[in-house]
């Protein structure tokens, strides 16, 4: 090739090509995609969990898409039915992940309504699931000999926090779990408020 | 099949090629010896985050202390160091150095190309720095917070203008493979960056981008940028033309045609239209096209002259990575298959093949080119060849090791978790010893990378031995 304006324009009209294709057209088809009547907009102290959430990196090891059964066993392993447009119109940054190092937490809301659980599991996870590989996550939480005026305290089991102490989650720690406990994708999708976004 | 001639009408007489190049190298010594000591510097910092995360597999509770060095940020300053500081910055390097020789026309501006490289340095400091503190747009690839892509922006914007200014200004009248591989994937980086990190998206729109950006940063910035010096460096070397014009214009506009199309097979079976998912799975098997006719390009510009790798380095490295290039992505082909991605999706499977690709093809293509180049920016041949043995041993058995252990423990993780009779604490325990094998293999990588960068440093202060023949070469002319 001897054309400097072939190779320029071919690049162009390639990459044009495709983003038009793979993100053009699926926008036009999902504009019409209303907002699902069960699903509710994330409350102010859940969206601070959620850029918690994500400033942490918990999407790299749990994805929040459940497949089809025709495509594994999501459905059967109890996270919930399967994902569908609807169920992320309020979220952004999207967090569907790419890894299930961890469990998929689409429905995690339902699946574990326990704050205790979250607090205890978010602390020490092996405190909860032995086989766990996740990360420990102690900065959410302070060790205090005594709990104050409006802490919200942990109920651990013995032994896992030094005696005479007692573990309060953090705000942020709370944040979190409000998020974790407003996943819940259990309505019908296709029961919509409203018209487009 | 016409061969692409080593002698063009307008070849100029030997006397005057070489003070051409001289001229040519001369104005990129500056901005590619930047370019090439800011890529050994974050592939240090690269592989300590890799393998810090990886450890954490084997020791979930280390360096939990505070939320700077936790998984989930160490994983992404891991990525974003490893493919825009090293792949990048190296690649690009490659891609300055190369241009000018190849249309006959010194690097118009260094000074601009030298500030690009600056400018690249700081958005990965700022960039890195604020994803271990916690700011994230928090899309894969994509992690760097979008004020500070500003200046990867500006930097690409002024890298992509000095050398299509430099070519505009060409005495050639053909245009090289290379230069239409670079040219290319100079003009579609900033495209993809600038619109992937508008503000503009969210839900399952936002995934989309996410996925048509990311698999086009591997499909048409690093790979392009990886075969544009492949396709330098084996005819050079060897001394000997590519066997097959045609084919390497095929591999050149199928793949920007297929592979621009690919991203969304990172979505399979995920909430986004099914035609959207087929198209991208179409897309990604006809990339076989394009990976064919680049590998029987090399293989019989190769042939009957593979003895030639044991006297270059640079061959060594390029071809090992070139034959990666065919493995890795004909593997990639199979794995968008719904019947094999409803296996191997969402594990340690689709990691291995990441690493396969930018590690064994692009990096190892990136080593090979530095050992060409470096020579001949700093007048002074490698020390120590014995270190670029080690160095060439240490990184091909660690990606192997890393390769085959997550390949197998991705699959059984995959298939164990398609069975709901196994519990999920089952499908991580199947994984432990392909993490750790994962771990090892990640350490050999470190240690290859420490070996180079000792040689490197030793390279451009022109210390140790003053050796009058390239390394490895034992007489023969080689480089």
């Amino acid at each position: 090739m001897n054309r400097y304006l072939v190779i320029f324009l071919g690049a162009v009209a390639t990459v044009t090509f495709a983003f038009v294709v793979l993100v053009g057209v699926p926008r036009m088809q999902l504009a019409s995609a209303g907002a699902p009547a069960g699903l509710a907009p994330y409350a102010a102290t859940a969206q601070q969990g959620r850029e918690l959430y994500t400033s942490l990196g918990c999407h790299y090891c749990h994805s929040q898409q459940v497949r089809t059964p025709s495509f594994g066993a999501d459905s059967a392993r109890g996270w919930g039915r399967a994902s569908v447009p609807e169920d992320y119109v309020y979220d952004r940054p999207h967090l569907l992940g790419t890894m299930r190092t961890g469990p998929d937490l689409a429905n995690i809301g339902v699946r574990q309504p326990s704050r205790d659980w979250h607090y205890l599991h978010l602390y020490q996870p092996r405190a909860v699931s032995p086989y766990s590989v996740m990360p420990s996550f102690p900065f959410l939480f302070t060790l205090k000999a005594q709990a104050e005026m409006g802490d919200e305290i942990v109920n651990t089991p013995p032994g896992l926090i030094p005696e005479g102490k007692v573990l309060i989650a953090t705000p942020w720690a709370q944040a979190l779990v409000d998020y974790l406990l407003a996943m819940k994708h259990d309505y019908d999708p296709h029961a919509v408020v409203g018209g487009g976004r | 099949m016409a061969s692409i001639p080593l002698v063009y009408a307008d070849t100029p007489p030997p006397q005057i090629a070489v003070s051409e190049r001289v001229e040519a190298d001369r104005s990129t010594r500056r901005p590619v010896l930047l370019f090439f000591h800011s890529a050994v510097v974050w592939l240090l910092v690269g592989s300590v985050l890799g393998l810090v995360a990886s450890l954490k597999f084997q020791f979930p509770d280390w360096l939990t202390g505070q939320a700077v060095l936790t998984f989930g940020r160490v994983r992404a300053a891991h990525l974003n160091a490893v493919a825009y500081g090293w792949a990048s910055m190296a690649l690009v390097g490659v891609a300055v150095w190369m241009i000018p020789r190849l249309v006959r026309a010194p690097l118009h501006r260094p000074v601009v190309a030298t500030a690009a490289a600056a400018g690249w340095n700081l958005f990965l400091v700022l960039g890195l720095g604020a994803i271990l503190a916690g700011w994230t747009d928090g899309l894969e690839w994509l992690e760097i917070p979008y004020p500070i892509d500003a200046i990867v922006a500006v930097a690409g914007g002024l890298m992509a203008t000095s050398v299509l200014v430099t070519v505009a200004r060409r005495k050639t009248k053909h245009f090289y493979v290379s230069v239409w591989y670079a040219l290319a994937a100079l003009v579609w980086f900033p495209i993809l960056f600038v619109t992937a990190n508008l503000p503009v998206w969210s839900g399952v729109g936002q995934a989309a981008v996410n996925w048509w950006y990311g698999h086009n940063t591997l499909g048409l910035w690093i790979t392009s940028l990886s075969l544009a010096a492949a396709y330098y460096l084996i005819p050079k070397v060897l001394g000997r033309p590519i066997r097959s014009y045609w084919l390497s214009l095929v591999g050149f506009w199928a793949l920007a045609f297929f592979y621009s199309l690919n991203g969304i097979h990172h979505l399979i079976g995920g909430p986004v239209p099914t035609w959207l998912v087929t198209v991208s799975i179409t897309a990604s098997v006809m990339m076989v096209i394009p990976v064919a006719a680049t590998a029987v390009n090399f293989h019989t510009t190769m042939a009957g002259r593979f003895g030639t790798l044991r006297h270059s380095p640079t061959l060594a490295f390029t071809v090992a990575g070139a034959m990666i290039y065919t493995a890795v992505s004909l593997q990639g082909s199979v794995e968008a298959l719904r019947t094999v991605n409803r296996v191997t999706h969402f594990t340690h499977f689709t990691v291995g093949h990441a690493h396969l690709g930018v590690y064994g093809f692009a990096s190892m293509i990136a080593f090979g080119a530095m050992y060409f180049i470096v020579p001949r920016l700093v007048n002074w041949e490698w020390p120590r060849p014995a270190l670029i043995r080690w160095h060439f041993w240490l990184a091909l058995t660690g990606i192997a090791i890393y390769f085959v252990a997550l390949t197998i423990g991705g699959w059984l993780e995959g298939a164990w978790m398609l069975d709901p009779a196994k519990p999920f604490a089952a499908v991580v325990d199947v994984t432990r010893p392909y993490l750790v094998a994962r771990s090892v293999g990640g350490t050999l990588m470190l240690a290859a990378h420490c070996v180079f960068a000792y040689h490197y440093w030793l390279m451009v202060r022109r210390r140790g031995p003053e050796r009058q023949e390239p390394a490895w070469s034992d007489g023969r002319a080689a480089g």
